[in-house]
């Protein structure tokens, strides 16, 4: 009787995982690339069998896991610093880059209409330029009309990735923001108020008349946020755009970057957005499961080769093909299995 | 296999077994809540050590140089959640008086019902309410208004002034009030019924009027119950984490006005959780801030517990 019910299971449980023939890759981190990881992994699942189930935990949250190797692979925003990379064994790697832009609630100021530089912006998030008809924004803004409202910055409340990007533009431009408030996933913010998630702090702008705030560019474009013209190294006003984003990408020092952990906030170039950043993966280089890891690196190996357009379309930045295969390398050569032969 | 056995052993067997088990299930509570409690201070012992007592009073959260300090999180708690109870404790008692004294008996039954409904509504939806509705009215109506009457008055006119968020700590007292009145009212309605009706009729029959009896014999029969009613609220209210992280504002900075935005301990935690490493002092400060919550509650649920125990009266 027991026999014949063990039986039955068993040949359920054969049964179920015939019918599901793709290989299942498990991955956790970043909520910043998580639709573009989204997209590829349903691409993916058609072409090469490989089903990605990506947990959009947090940077943070995602180091966790991969250094405790409950994941397949980790995801984050900033990224991990070289001795913990060295200590857990972890090779890092840059799959996408993406952009941070400013959006607006200002009663009669349009789309990409209004101007503003980074030291402002700065100075704005401190509280330090308190309403919106300040000299220095009219200075900058000649025919617009600014009207006498309070300023109303708005942060992400919950840690997150786009907050490090964001603080670490503020604080590349603004020394006293560097000394100050300085930059990570949460910041002691001087003035403001916190919303939760992008869409908490779209929602808190389009409620708050004076209200500015930073959001991931997908997000902004997807909902028509009004978004502003920042002022560049250069000293040129850019409008966010996909131009303007892959200037800075290609700006980038990527011979020079330890980790792939390039530098692309506030570069050179006269068409640079000063706010783009790149988003990584961790994995282990020394995998107990070296099919898993193999199935990892297929994942974002055909992600490089054919998931450029599906990027594009959700507005991140595709990786240069000359750093595609720097990390192609870094690949073959780094991550060894039990065997002693490299995974892939 | 079991037919074999004697149908009386069997009996035995499993009412042994049975004891056993549920002994178990109990025992098992007990050890569950002393598990968190000493795994949450373990937790934040790093932190509690690193600041000390300091820990309680800094309003300092900078996550950049890695100081940490509870007072903004444990003020805005205790703050919403008296504001809450202060707004709460008046409608729910208006609304368990009707109930109980005024109401018309077909009546009663469905507004029962829905009392109940409304303490089973989950917190996310009062969240989304709070910052979908009242957010905006009091972001467009109640606060320019508030700024632009009061901002320049001297003196206090800085408590006033600032940029009109529509989140704050006063607009998350209002979500926690209407989320904690059903169970308020729940609580005060049921105590009201346990009156015996003797009391209430030679009440009555000296010729009382309404107010005057539920002044003077209904009040005072229940009064230690209806507190641990209200403290049963405020207990929901200390813990309540989504609805108040949409509507409070989520600043680490003590606010100068119940109208400026805050943080509680709850929200906090759950916002900085997702990106804290492990190992590090701000996860331990944030588990330091859960013991604390922990402790809070526990002496709101205690209290509450003594007072609605069966028989206890002033």
């Amino acid at each position: 009787m027991i026999t014949k019910t063990a039986l039955s299971i068993l040949a359920l449980g054969i049964a179920a995982t015939a019918g599901a023939q793709a290989q299942q890759i498990t991955g956790a981190g970043a909520t910043f690339p998580a639709p573009v990881y989204t997209k590829w992994g349903e691409a993916a699942k058609t072409a090469i069998g490989l089903e990605l189930n990506y947990q959009a935990i947090g940077s943070g949250g995602g180091q966790n896991q991969i250094l405790q190797r409950t994941v397949d692979f980790g995801a984050s925003d900033a990224p991990m610093s070289a001795e913990k990379l060295e200590s857990g064994k972890l090779l890092q790697f840059p799959t996408v880059m993406g952009a941070v832009v400013i959006i607006v609630n200002l009663p009669g100021v349009e789309m990409n209409q209004l101007k503003i530089s980074g030291e402002m912006l700065a100075d704005i998030f401190e509280g330090k330029i308190k309403k919106w008809n300040d000299p220095q924004i009219v200075e900058m803004n000649r025919g617009v009309t600014l009207p006498n409202l309070p300023i109303a910055p708005v942060y992400r409340a919950d840690g997150s990735g786009t907050t490090f990007v964001y603080t670490s533009y503020l604080a590349s431009v603004s020394p006293e923001w560097k000394e100050k408030v300085g930059a990570a996933t949460s910041v002691k913010w001087p003035a403001g108020a916190g919303a939760k998630g992008n869409d908490g702090i779209s929602a808190t702008v389009r409620n708050t008349k004076g209200a500015i705030g930073y959001v991931e560019n997908a997000f902004a474009t997807q909902n028509k946020l009004t978004t502003i013209q920042l002022r560049n190294k250069a000293g040129h006003f850019v409008k966010p755009s996909m131009e303007a984003f892959s200037a800075a990408a290609s700006s980038g020092d990527w011979a020079g970057a330890k980790n792939f952990a390039v530098n692309l906030i506030d570069r050179d170039g006269e068409k640079s957005w000063p706010i783009v950043s790149v988003t990584f993966i961790e994995l282990p280089k020394d995998p107990k499961d070296g099919e898993r890891s193999a199935n990892v690196i297929k994942f974002f190996d055909w992600s490089y080769k054919n998931g450029s357009a599906l990027a594009t379309s959700l507005e991140y930045i595709p990786l240069p093909a000359a750093i595609q295969d720097v990390v192609r390398t870094a690949w073959h050569t780094q991550v060894v299995g039990p065997d002693g032969k490299p995974v892939y | 296999m079991a037919a074999s056995v004697p149908a009386k052993r069997s009996t035995q067997l499993g009412d042994a077994l049975f004891a056993g088990m549920v002994r178990a299930a109990g025992i098992f509570v007990l050890l569950l809540l002393g598990g968190i409690i000493v795994v949450l201070f373990i937790g934040g012992l790093p932190a509690f050590r690193q600041f000390g007592a300091g820990f309680l009073i800094s309003d300092d959260w900078d996550p950049v140089q890695e100081v940490y300090g509870a007072a903004v999180p444990v003020f805005g708690t205790l703050i919403t959640a008296v504001l809450a109870l202060l707004m709460a404790v008046p409608l729910a008692f208006g609304i368990a008086f009707y109930l109980t004294e005024l109401a018309p008996q077909w009546f009663r039954r469905p507004v029962g019902t829905a009392i109940e409904l409304l303490a089973a509504v989950p917190s996310i939806i009062y969240g989304m309410w709070g910052f979908f509705v009242i957010v905006p009215i009091m972001a467009e109506y109640v606060q320019p208004f508030i700024i632009d009457n009061l901002g320049d008055l001297p003196l206090i006119g800085d408590f006033f002034q600032g940029p009109p968020f529509g989140t704050g700590l006063f607009t998350a007292a209002m979500i926690l009030a209407v989320m904690i009145i059903p169970f308020i009212a729940a609580t005060m309605r049921d105590v009201f019924l346990t009156v015996p009706a003797v009391f209430k009729e030679s009440a009555y029959g000296l010729g009382c009027t309404t107010w005057e009896v539920m002044r003077s014999v209904v009040i005072p029969y229940t009064r230690v119950s209806v507190v641990g009613g209200i403290m049963l609220g405020l207990g929901r209210a200390l813990g309540e984490t989504m609805a108040v992280t949409f509507v409070i504002g989520n600043t680490n900075r003590i606010a100068t006005t119940i109208f400026g935005p805050g943080n509680t301990i709850a929200s906090i935690v759950a916002l900085e959780f997702p990106e804290s490493q492990s190992g590090s002092l701000k996860l331990s400060a944030l588990l330091a801030l859960g013991f604390i919550l922990f402790v809070i509650s526990f002496i709101v649920l205690a209290i509450s517990r003594m007072l609605l125990k069966p028989g206890a009266k002033a």
